[in-house]
C-alpha cells in the first residue's frame, strides 16, 4: 500500500533520491533533503519531516531533534524581505548594535517578527563570517555589508516599491 | 626566516579577476603540483614532504598535519574518509570563504594531493549552511574538474579514483567541531563525541577520517612545489609557514592578510592599517572569539600557535578582532558570552549551564542591575567550565570570560557600582 506524498512529489523524489546516492549512507542526505524541500515550500512543515523521515527510515523523534537542533530550518515561511543582522563581536564593534535598532524602529517590529503584510522581517544572527563588511547582514540570500542607516533605509524603500 | 613577513600564496588568487575559473587556474600552473604527485610520486614521499613542512592545522586546533596522518590506519580493511571542515564559524573569521569563492581550485588541488597520499577515494566538504556563495563556487569548480578528469574514475591516465561531495550545513557553530561534524554529516544532530576513539581511527561511519580546514589543504600545492623545508622555513620554529589572519573590528582596512607565522601581532594590525580613526589600541582578540583577549601592552608576540599559547590565549582560527580605546568590555564580553550560550550544543552541564548563566549576568551588568558578588561569580562559573566537558567549546567559553575579568577587572567593578560603562557615554543596557 501507498500512501499519496504530499510534500515530496516524484520530482523532489528524484532529487531527494540523487542526493542520498551522494552518500555511503542515506541517512547522511537528510540535511540536504531538508534545504531541498525548504527551498520549494518555504519551510519545514510537520508533513514534510514525517514524508522525509519515512523516505530516510529514520524515527520522526530523530527528524525533530534535527529540524529543531539546526537553526537555518523554519516551520513557518519567512517574510517576502528576510534581514539576518550580525550581532557578534566584530560587527558589534562597527556599529551593529545601531543598525539592529534602526531596522526595529523602521519596521515597527522586534527580532524574530514580521511586519503585518509579511513583507519584511528581522532575525538576529550570530557571526556570518563576513567580519570584514561589518556591520553586516545577510539579506535573503545575499551578504550585504559596510551597513549604515542611510544603506538600510535604501534597501527598504527599494523592496518596497 | 622569512624576512619580510610577506608571501602571497593563497591570497595570489584573491585579487585575480576569474581565478575561479579553471582555464585562468591552469594558466597560473593549477594543477600541476596534483599532477607530478599522482604520477611522479609515492604516497610516502609526499607525506614526507607534509611532515618536513611543519604544516599545523588552520582551522584552529593547530595539530601538525604530518602527525596526523601517521595516526590513519591503512590497513584497516575499511575505507578511509576525508573530510573538509569548512564550515567557517569562529566568529572573527571569514578566511576560508575567500578561498572557497576565489580559489576553489586551489582548494581541490590540495585535496587531490591528499587523498593520493593517504589512499582516500571519497572526500566531503562540509560548508556552513550561509555560505550559498562558495558552495555555488566549489560545485562549478567540482564539476569543471571533474570534466577535465581532474576528479572522477581513473583520474589522469592513472587508476586512482576520487569522488568530491559538497555537503551544506545548516546553522550550528558546534558542527566545526570535528566531531560533532562528523556526527551532523551522519544525519544527527551535532553532538560532539567522546574522544578517545580519534576520528583518524574511527571516523565517518566509523572508518577512518581526516578532517583538515580548506586552508590547511589550500598550502597543500605550495608545499609540493617548493617543498616541506622551504614551508617550514616560512614560519617559525614549531609552526611553518605562513597563514590567512582574519582582521577585522577597530581596524582601517579589514580583511585577509597572509603572514608569516612569525609576524608579530603588531605588525598585523600595523599592515591591516593600524586603529581607526587615529585612536588608540585598547585590546585584541588574536585567535578567533575563543581566544583569550590580549592588551594593548601584549601585542609584540608572534602570531604562530606556540607563541600565543604561552602568553595564555592561543592562534585558533587566525581570526583577529581589534578593538579600541573607547570599546566597553563589559559590553564586549557579554557579547561573546552570548555567542557562547547561544551555540553550547547543551549535551554537558558545566557548558549548557555556564554559558547561559554567564550571558545573562552579564546581561544583568549592563541593565544596570549588577550585585557586587556577580564577578566574584563569574570567575567561580568560568572556572568550573573548563576542561570539565566532551569538547572544547566551553573551554573556548573560558578564555575570553576569565581574560577579559583579569585583564580589564576595573571596568566591571566600575559597571556594577555605578550601573553605567566607564567609557561609554550612551545609557545603560543592550537593545538586543
Amino acid at each position: 500500500m501507498t500512501t499519496e506524498n504530499k510534500i515530496l512529489t516524484s520530482e523532489l523524489k528524484d532529487q531527494a533520491t540523487k542526493i542520498m546516492a551522494q552518500y555511503d549512507q542515506p541517512r547522511s542526505a537528510v540535511l540536504p533533503i531538508l534545504h531541498l524541500v525548504q527551498n520549494t515550500y518555504g519551510c519545514i512543515t510537520c508533513e514534510a519531516e514525517t514524508e522525509i523521515a519515512a523516505l530516510l527510515q529514520m524515527p520522526i523523534v530523530d527528524m525533530k531533534e534535527i529540524v529543531t537542533f539546526y537553526t537555518l530550518f523554519r516551520s513557518r515561511p519567512c517574510a517576502k524581505v528576510e534581514f539576518n543582522v550580525c550581532r557578534t563581536l566584530s560587527c558589534m564593534l562597527r556599529g551593529g548594535e545601531e543598525i539592529i535598532d534602526h531596522l526595529k524602529e523602521k519596521l515597527g517590529i522586534q527580532p524574530g517578527e514580521q511586519t503585518s503584510d509579511g513583507k519584511f522581517g528581522l532575525h538576529l544572527v550570530e557571526c556570518l563570517g563576513a567580519c570584514e563588511t561589518a556591520p553586516t547582514a545577510q539579506i535573503n540570500e545575499s551578504y550585504v555589508g559596510g551597513l549604515t542607516k542611510e544603506k538600510i533605509d535604501q534597501i527598504i524603500s527599494g523592496k518596497t516599491k | 626566516m622569512n624576512p619580510t613577513n610577506r608571501l602571497n600564496l593563497i591570497s595570489q588568487f584573491f585579487s585575480l579577476t576569474d581565478a575561479h575559473m579553471l582555464s585562468v587556474y591552469e594558466k597560473l600552473g593549477g594543477y600541476e603540483m596534483a599532477k607530478k604527485a599522482i604520477r611522479e610520486m609515492k604516497p610516502d614521499a609526499v607525506e614526507a614532504e607534509v611532515r618536513k613542512s611543519k604544516l599545523r592545522g588552520l582551522g584552529g586546533a593547530g595539530f601538525a598535519s604530518g602527525v596526523k596522518w601517521s595516526f590513519v590506519p591503512r590497513d584497516s580493511g575499511k575505507p578511509i574518509y576525508l573530510t573538509v571542515n569548512a564550515d567557517e564559524g569562529e566568529p572573527g573569521t571569514f578566511k576560508d570563504r575567500y578561498v572557497m569563492e576565489r580559489a576553489p581550485h586551489l582548494l581541490l588541488e590540495g585535496i587531490l594531493i591528499c587523498a593520493y597520499a593517504m589512499g582516500i577515494h571519497k572526500v566531503y566538504i562540509y560548508v556552513r549552511g550561509e555560505y550559498l556563495g562558495p558552495i555555488q563556487r566549489l560545485r562549478e569548480a567540482i564539476d569543471e574538474a571533474v570534466a577535465k578528469n581532474y576528479l572522477g574514475e581513473k583520474i589522469l591516465g592513472t587508476n586512482f579514483n576520487l569522488e568530491v561531495v559538497v555537503h551544506q550545513g545548516a546553522g550550528a557553530y558546534i558542527c566545526g567541531e570535528e566531531t560533532a561534524l562528523l556526527e551532523s554529516l551522519e544525519g544527527k544532530k551535532g553532538f560532539p563525541r567522546l574522544k578517545p576513539p580519534f576520528p583518524a581511527v574511527v571516523g565517518l561511519y566509523g572508518c577512518p577520517t581526516l578532517i583538515h580546514n580548506v586552508e590547511t589543504l589550500s598550502y597543500l600545492p605550495f608545499i609540493l612545489q617548493e617543498g616541506g623545508d622551504w614551508f617550514a622555513g616560512l614560519g617559525t620554529e614549531t609552526s611553518g609557514g605562513m597563514r590567512l589572519y582574519s582582521v577585522s573590528g577597530h581596524v582601517e582596512r579589514p580583511g585577509v592578510y597572509e603572514r608569516s607565522m612569525g609576524i608579530t601581532l603588531r605588525q598585523l594590525i600595523e599592515d591591516a592599517g593600524g586603529v581607526w580613526r587615529g585612536r588608540k589600541l585598547k585590546a585584541v582578540v588574536p585567535g578567533g572569539l575563543s581566544a583569550a583577549v590580549l592588551t594593548a601592552d601584549e601585542i609584540d608576540v608572534t602570531m604562530d600557535f606556540d607563541s600565543l599559547r604561552k602568553i595564555g590565549s592561543m592562534g585558533g582560527s587566525g581570526g583577529v578582532m581589534v578593538m579600541d580605546e573607547k570599546t566597553c568590555m563589559v559590553r564586549a564580553l557579554y557579547t561573546t558570552m552570548r555567542f557562547f550560550g547561544h551555540e553550547s550544543c547543551g549535551q554537558c552541564s558545566p557548558c549548557r549551564e555556564g554559558t547561559g548563566w554567564v550571558a545573562r549576568i552579564l546581561k544583568r551588568i549592563l541593565d544596570g542591575e549588577g550585585r557586587v558578588e556577580d564577578i566574584d561569580r563569574l570567575i567561580d562559573i568560568g572556572q568550573f567550565m573548563g576542561g570539565t566537558t566532551i569538547c572544547a567549546l566551553a573551554d573556548g567559553a573560558q578564555m575570553p570570560l576569565l581574560s577579559y575579568l583579569k585583564k580589564f577587572r576595573s571596568e566591571f567593578d566600575y559597571y556594577v557600582k555605578h550601573g553605567c560603562s566607564l567609557v561609554e557615554s550612551e545609557p545603560a543596557g543592550v537593545s538586543n
